[in-house]
């Protein structure tokens, strides 16, 4: 342990510690700009390039910048002494004499991290006044860039690269150029950025944002010919009270049913229920292929990987062309949902499939960018016509005057409104893994689960694996968040899978869904996350039914419309494949 | 899905020179040196090329490109001028040396001309600064120089090229 004073406060903390950790210790808030962490879940973005965080330490000639300094033994820190202040101020009107001064406008105003500085150091001018940057403005269908406002903290590069390994960012130029950027400054949705949205999630002021679809909700809520149907994520609900001054982990499925019903949708549904039906036709495909692999067939692919998270199959794609066979067909629960929609439901409402509108609520940018996947249309009639974010949702009731807290409990319409525990706990890193087994073990040993709650499919930690006892078969599991996770899975399939996997969940985001890029900024608080997932246990615990195959309404749709589960409409609608977007070496002549 | 479009001769010579470098994405940058001496810039397929052999991210590529001076992306022309802004050559005037090319060849910093012959840039201390301003042209090195040596050393080395 070693000694360290800071302010005058006395401790003692392990070595290795920094000074702005051992600061924190002792329950001083040194201010940060580049520094990000998400503890506990391996990522740090420490480049100590913005100097925001530069304390003096006696003794030492010049200042020190507490995120990536150690605490040496009987070091003296002040954080606050008049020359820090006076370097910390310098340090971030220098900052702001490079960025648009545009904060009523900016979609980050009152989540900017850049302008709650400014408001906390009392800034009230900028006395230097230099050259600005300007870069083109920059969209995918999910991901807004505006390198304008880029204060290269590189928290973004750091997500893109060490987080997820997807590679689209990257620090580019030197000086006063320097901004993060993609390779040869090519539009983001040319390279191989997934559209994750982790870079929005972390950017601290309003250089990446998402693409906000509002309007386009509004509209055609506003239009009387549309039938505006609308079905909300498993992880939208314990986390949308945080945009109201909740606490996180509040569970608001009620109150945001009631206030999508408020909006003007005319049918409030679940993708709870389409996870649901996922299980159903993702754990059918599983038992498929084991079926097949015990009698001998060498031609089938296993480990079977989920393939809910569209920033996930946008990965493998992109990197695992030789893969693609691997992952489930099953698509995702919010492109099941919008194919019921538009073709069940649309018929057994009467509204023609044109007058329908499918509005999704989700925790993600990724699924902005999955609704506009050309097989996920007939006639270039989109089945999900827009998705919202979890944030876009609250901006919504709060430009329409809703105030959540305030709303009653209310349920959600039918038939694709009722849900089982199993899909709730989609919304978590190893949830859609949970909710297969409790379907497929029943299916496959026809007999009920012993227990229903899997504990070695949950908590946080990054690579989880298991072996589950499916009636004396030893079931192979692996389940991962974060990209780079998932890509040292693929590389030990492409080697030959030789920890015998059967099948794998994988999720883009820190904690699955829950801390997903759509979802209210954390700001590098991991226990939000946490609580974020606890709630999402605790709805699933709370719920009559939790398992998918005793929901009624899914038993209902097999019977009247589907058939069965990987049937022949269910694989007309409900399954998908996949492309080889692998950018390829062509010759000239 | 995006295509990279490129002269096999280049790509076989590109992977030979990540290869003898044992395609380790640590040796990057003398990957990138070998490159740009056989074909005198960087295209960006021949970028993408590099980062497929070293398996790394063609915008990692570019951030490195981007960052050192010395890398071009833009083709030099067959008679590259270069006139060093260090401290000395700076103080004894080279941005006069500098404006005089530009005006001369009527080219920008960074550019080649649009006869392929000259391309004009900049860099720091090329260890002659007893003799500062200089300026490298063709590989030889002019000191002491004025704006109006510019003309003749323009002149010379066309000669040498026979325009």
């Amino acid at each position: 342990m070693i000694n360290v004073t800071i302010d005058k406060k006395a401790l003692q903390v392990p070595e290795g510690t920094t000074i702005l950790k051992a600061a924190r210790m002792a329950g001083i808030d040194i201010p940060t700009l580049c520094y990000f962490e998400l503890n506990g879940m391996n990522f740090e973005n420490k480049p100590g390039g913005c100097r925001v965080c530069m304390v003096e330490v006696k003794g030492r000639r010049n200042l020190a910048p507490a995120c990536a300094t150690d605490v040496t033994e009987g070091m003296e820190v002040f954080t606050s002494s008049p020359r820090v202040l006076k370097a910390r101020k310098t340090v971030i009107e220098l900052i702001l004499s490079d960025h648009p001064n545009d904060c009523l406008q900016c979609e980050k105003s009152g989540d900017c991290e850049l302008q709650a500085l400014a408001t906390r150091m009392g800034i009230r001018r900028i006395p230097f006044n230099g050259e600005q940057s300007t870069y083109k403005i920059d969209s995918t269908l999910s991901v807004y860039r505006d390198m304008d406002k880029c204060v290269y903290c590189r928290r973004c590069e750091t997500m893109c690269n060490k987080f997820q390994s997807a590679g689209a960012l990257s620090g580019v130029n030197r000086g006063f150029p320097s901004v993060v950027g993609t390779s040869f400054s090519k539009p983001l949705g040319d390279t191989s950025c997934i559209n994750c949205g982790q870079c929005v999630q972390v950017c601290p002021v309003g250089a990446l944002t998402l693409v906000d679809n509002i309007q386009d909700v509004l509209n055609a809520i506003a239009d009387p010919k549309k039938t505006v149907v609308v079905q909300t994520a498993p992880a939208v609900r314990v986390a949308l009270g945080e945009e109201f001054g909740m606490k996180p982990g509040e569970i608001v499925t009620g109150k945001m049913a009631a206030g999508l019903r408020r909006l003007g949708f005319d049918k409030v549904f679940d993708t709870d229920w389409s996870a649901d039906l996922t299980i159903m036709e993702e754990g059918t495909e599983l038992l498929g292929r084991l079926t097949k692999a015990l009698a001998g067939d060498k031609n089938v692919k296993l480990p079977m990987f989920t393939s809910c998270c569209p920033a996930w199959v946008s990965f493998y794609e992109k990197n695992f062309p030789d893969l693609l066979e691997y992952p489930s067909t099953a698509k995702s629960p919010q492109a099941m949902f919008g194919a019921v929609a538009k073709n069940f439901l649309a018929t057994k409402m009467g509204v023609k499939r044109e007058d329908m509108v499918v509005v999704s609520i989700m925790p993600c940018l990724a699924k902005k960018s999955e609704l506009a996947r050309e097989e996920f249309a007939v006639n270039g009639n989109r089945d999900v016509d827009f998705s919202l974010t979890t944030r876009e949702l609250a901006h919504m009731l709060k430009q329409c005057n809703i105030d959540l807290t305030q709303l009653p409990e209310e349920d959600f319409d039918n038939p694709l409104g009722q849900s089982t525990g199993a899909g709730v706990i989609f919304g978590a890193t190893g949830g859609v893994m949970e909710a297969a087994l409790r379907t497929a073990y029943e299916v496959h040993c026809k007999k009920p689960l012993p227990r229903i709650d899997f504990e070695e499919t949950r908590g946080l930690e990054g690579i989880k694996e298991a072996t589950i006892d499916f009636d004396g078969f030893p079931l192979k599991i692996a389940i991962a968040y974060s990209l780079s996770n998932a890509r040292k899975l693929m590389e030990e399939v492409r080697a030959g899978n030789p920890n015998g996997y059967h099948f794998i969940e994988v999720m883009a985001c820190p904690g699955g869904c829950i801390g997903g890029a759509g979802q209210p900024y954390h700001h590098g608080d991991s226990d939000i996350i946490r609580k974020r997932m606890e709630a999402t246990y605790r709805e699933d615990a709370g719920k009559p039914i939790r398992k998918s195959h005793e929901n009624p309404d899914i038993i209902a749709i097999y019977k009247e419309y589907y058939g069965e589960p990987c049937g022949h409409l269910s694989h007309e609608q409900l399954h998908t494949h996949y492309f080889n977007r692998q950018s390829t070496v062509e010759f000239e002549k | 899905m995006s295509s990279i479009k490129i002269k096999k001769e280049v790509a076989d010579k590109i992977e030979a020179i990540c290869k003898s470098f044992n395609n380790d994405a640590s040796e990057l940058i003398n990957v990138l040196h070998q490159t740009q001496d056989y074909l005198g810039y960087l295209p960006t397929e021949a970028q993408e090329v590099i980062a497929k052999h070293l398996n790394i991210s063609p915008a990692k590529v570019f951030g490195v490109v981007s960052f050192y001076s010395f890398f071009s992306m833009v083709p030099k022309g067959k008679c590259p001028v270069a006139i060093c802004l260090g401290t000395a050559c700076y103080v004894r005037g080279a941005e006069k040396i500098v404006d005089a090319f530009s005006q001369r060849l009527n080219i920008n910093v960074g550019e080649t001309d649009k006869d392929g012959i000259f391309s004009l840039n900049t860099l720091r201390c090329v260890g002659a600064c007893g003799l500062a301003p200089v300026a490298l042209v063709n590989g030889q090195v002019y000191g002491r120089l004025v704006a109006d040596d510019v003309k003749r050393i323009i002149e010379e080395n066309k000669a040498k090229f026979g325009i």
